[in-house]
């Protein structure tokens, strides 16, 4: 279940064709960009918590 | 050879490098522990916690030469160098799953290379074997990669040797790397990355903040870049380049970054910064925090497109980072932020030659050409191995053009993910058989090379379409392009597992299920880490 949740922003990094656009652009950076770089924290914060979900 | 030299930069960066690789040298006291152990030379005494490892992975994995590299294929082609970012995105929930359980096998058998794991997992020399020379062959071109990444930089600073004399800097900075490696171990490019860290965060901020506003916002910026791709694109229709990926770049990214991802913790210099923390606990809490490292490595690739705007002439892209520095900053932080990028070349290397030392004693002189050495002799052997590595990768940059050590590189990472399948499966399962993997990794390794030929040059990806000799046209028809590493590790695992179904082994396996769990270790009262670092 906790692996499950891992899979998750996996899927969304690789799924390339959605984030493969401009708009909308964040202070001037196209979407491609931005999106990727908002990706990393919030796959940190997955990891995060299927690690809390092992725990509990 | 100095008529063009950039005085103030210069002496910034001679000091920072000065003053950081000092500390390599008192690092051997750190910790203090008999060095003529290789546990202790060659992996820190594996008491290395959370926050320690998290410098000494970051550093160790985030080299200069990426600080170089990644920036320039987004300077030269765009979004396509962006595949840096999914590749270290997903491969995080992948550590978290497999390295705490490579971790305790590893803690509890003695392990300190993937040699030694798949040794003890498949009791087969001979795919130990082959696994160790992967990981040493696909080391030497990245250590002297990393030399191109500092050649870069002292570049840079405006020193135009000739002949002998245009690599007398990398020789220093290497000869100081070889001497307080040697001496230290492990400790060194862990206390050092504390430092180097530290500098390349403050080079990152300092770009990404004011770069913007001194070009007039990222707006702009990417307005120049996307004009710049335009103008290469209809200077050569043949040329995929762009703001965003092409219909064609499309493949070949995600396939890149799965590929990439796979091949990364296996290269020794990876699994030994991996294998130096305290415990599972210090692997889990890194999966969740060097992921700051991909974020600034995120920021690092928009380099690429700022040097575009700021229309810096470079001979090749690869200087496009260094101008794009000397343009920006005063003379003292370009010194400064050089500094940085130098010392982070010293990081991967120091722990590359000893990740390819440990492989090379452990794996291929001990079982096959003296079985009785002492843990003295092994610590002796394996110091000697790390001179020879760098002596190596001096003499690759020395005696062959730089494309040499690049396509090398690149073909590394196609063998190096050849070893997965025998590492990562070998952590859930003893189903498959040592010489059906070592076949399978045989398959692996000729596909992906014969896949990366071309008549012109070495590439990374193919259609997924062959003319195949023997067997005559082939197309899985799915009409896209896919990183070679993939491909063959595909081949390889197919390979791998028939030959598992058709032939049983009885060969024997020193570890058992438990060891692969955290309560293995908790059992024998924990790692007892002696600092609460």
């Amino acid at each position: 279940m906790r692996h499950l949740l891992l899979w998750i922003p996996c899927a969304i990094a690789l799924w390339a064709p959605l984030y493969n656009i401009t708009e909308p652009t964040l202070f001037g950076v196209p979407f491609f960009y931005w999106f990727q770089l908002l990706l990393i924290p919030v796959s940190a914060l997955t990891i995060y918590a299927a690690d809390r979900l092992r725990k509990a | 050879m100095f008529d063009h030299l950039n005085v103030v930069a210069t002496s910034v960066f001679v000091v920072f490098f000065g003053l950081v690789t000092g500390l390599g040298f008192i690092a051997s006291r750190w910790k203090a522990a008999d060095l003529d152990h290789i546990h202790e030379w060659g992996l820190g005494g594996r008491r290395f916690g959370p926050w320690i490892t998290w410098f000494l992975l970051g550093g160790d994995l985030y080299t200069a030469y990426t600080v170089i590299a990644i920036p320039a294929v987004v300077f030269a082609i765009g979004a396509y160098g962006f595949f840096a970012v999914p590749y270290t995105i997903i491969i995080y929930p992948f550590l978290y799953m497999t390295l705490p359980r490579l971790w305790a096998v590893s803690h509890k058998h003695g392990y300190i290379t993937a040699g030694d794991f798949v040794l003890g997992r498949y009791g087969n020399g001979w795919l130990e074997l082959a696994v160790s020379l992967t990981g040493i062959l696909a080391t030497m071109p990245y250590i002297a990669l990393q030399l191109v990444g500092l050649e870069k930089v002292i570049l840079a600073l405006g020193f135009s040797g000739q002949g002998v004399l245009q690599h007398a800097p990398i020789t220093v900075a290497f000869v100081i790397l070889a001497l307080y490696t040697y001496k230290s171990g492990l400790r060194a490019p862990a206390m050092i990355s504390f430092v180097k860290d530290a500098m390349i965060y403050v080079f990152i901020i300092a770009a990404v903040v004011i770069i913007p506003i001194e070009l007039g916002g990222f707006a702009k910026i990417f307005a120049a870049a996307d004009a710049a791709y335009a103008a290469k694109i209809a200077g050569n229709s043949k040329l995929a380049a762009g703001v965003t990926l092409t219909p064609g770049q499309i493949g070949p990214y995600i396939t890149l970054a799965i590929g990439s991802a796979m091949a990364l913790f296996m290269y020794p210099h990876a699994m030994t910064g991996a294998l130096a923390a305290s415990g599972s606990k210090a692997i889990r809490f890194n999966t969740m925090t060097l992921p700051a490292y991909s974020f600034v490595l995120g920021l690092i690739a928009l380099l690429g497109v700022m040097a575009i705007a700021a229309n810096v002439k470079v001979s090749s892209p690869q200087d496009a980072v260094p101008q794009l520095v000397l343009w920006a900053f005063p003379d003292w932080f370009a010194g400064f932020c050089f500094a940085a990028i130098a010392l982070g070349a010293l990081v991967p290397a120091a722990v590359m030659s000893i990740g390819a030392a440990n492989t090379f004693t452990r794996n291929i002189w001990k079982p096959f050409i003296h079985p009785a050495m002492t843990p003295r002799e092994e610590s002796v052997l394996a110091k000697l191995a790390s001179l020879v590595v760098k002596v190596g990768a001096l003499a690759v940059i020395f005696l062959m053009p730089t494309q040499f050590a690049l396509d090398l590189q690149l073909l590394g990472g196609v063998w190096m993910v050849q070893i997965f399948p025998a590492v990562i499966f070998g952590l859930y399962t003893r189903w498959f058989n040592g010489w059906a993997l070592l076949v399978g990794w045989a398959a692996g390794m000729i596909v992906g090379t014969a896949l990366s030929w071309t008549p012109t040059a070495w590439t990374p990806v193919h259609g997924l379409a062959w003319d195949a000799p023997f067997v005559g046209h082939v197309d899985l028809g799915l009409h896209f392009a896919a990183y070679n590493g993939l491909t063959a590790v595909i081949v390889n695992i197919v390979v791998a597992t028939v030959l598992s179904l058709v032939v049983r082994t009885q060969a024997a396996d020193e570890t058992a299920p438990a060891d692969y769990e955290d309560s293995a270790v908790a059992a024998e009262g924990g790692a007892s880490p002696a600092f609460p670092l």
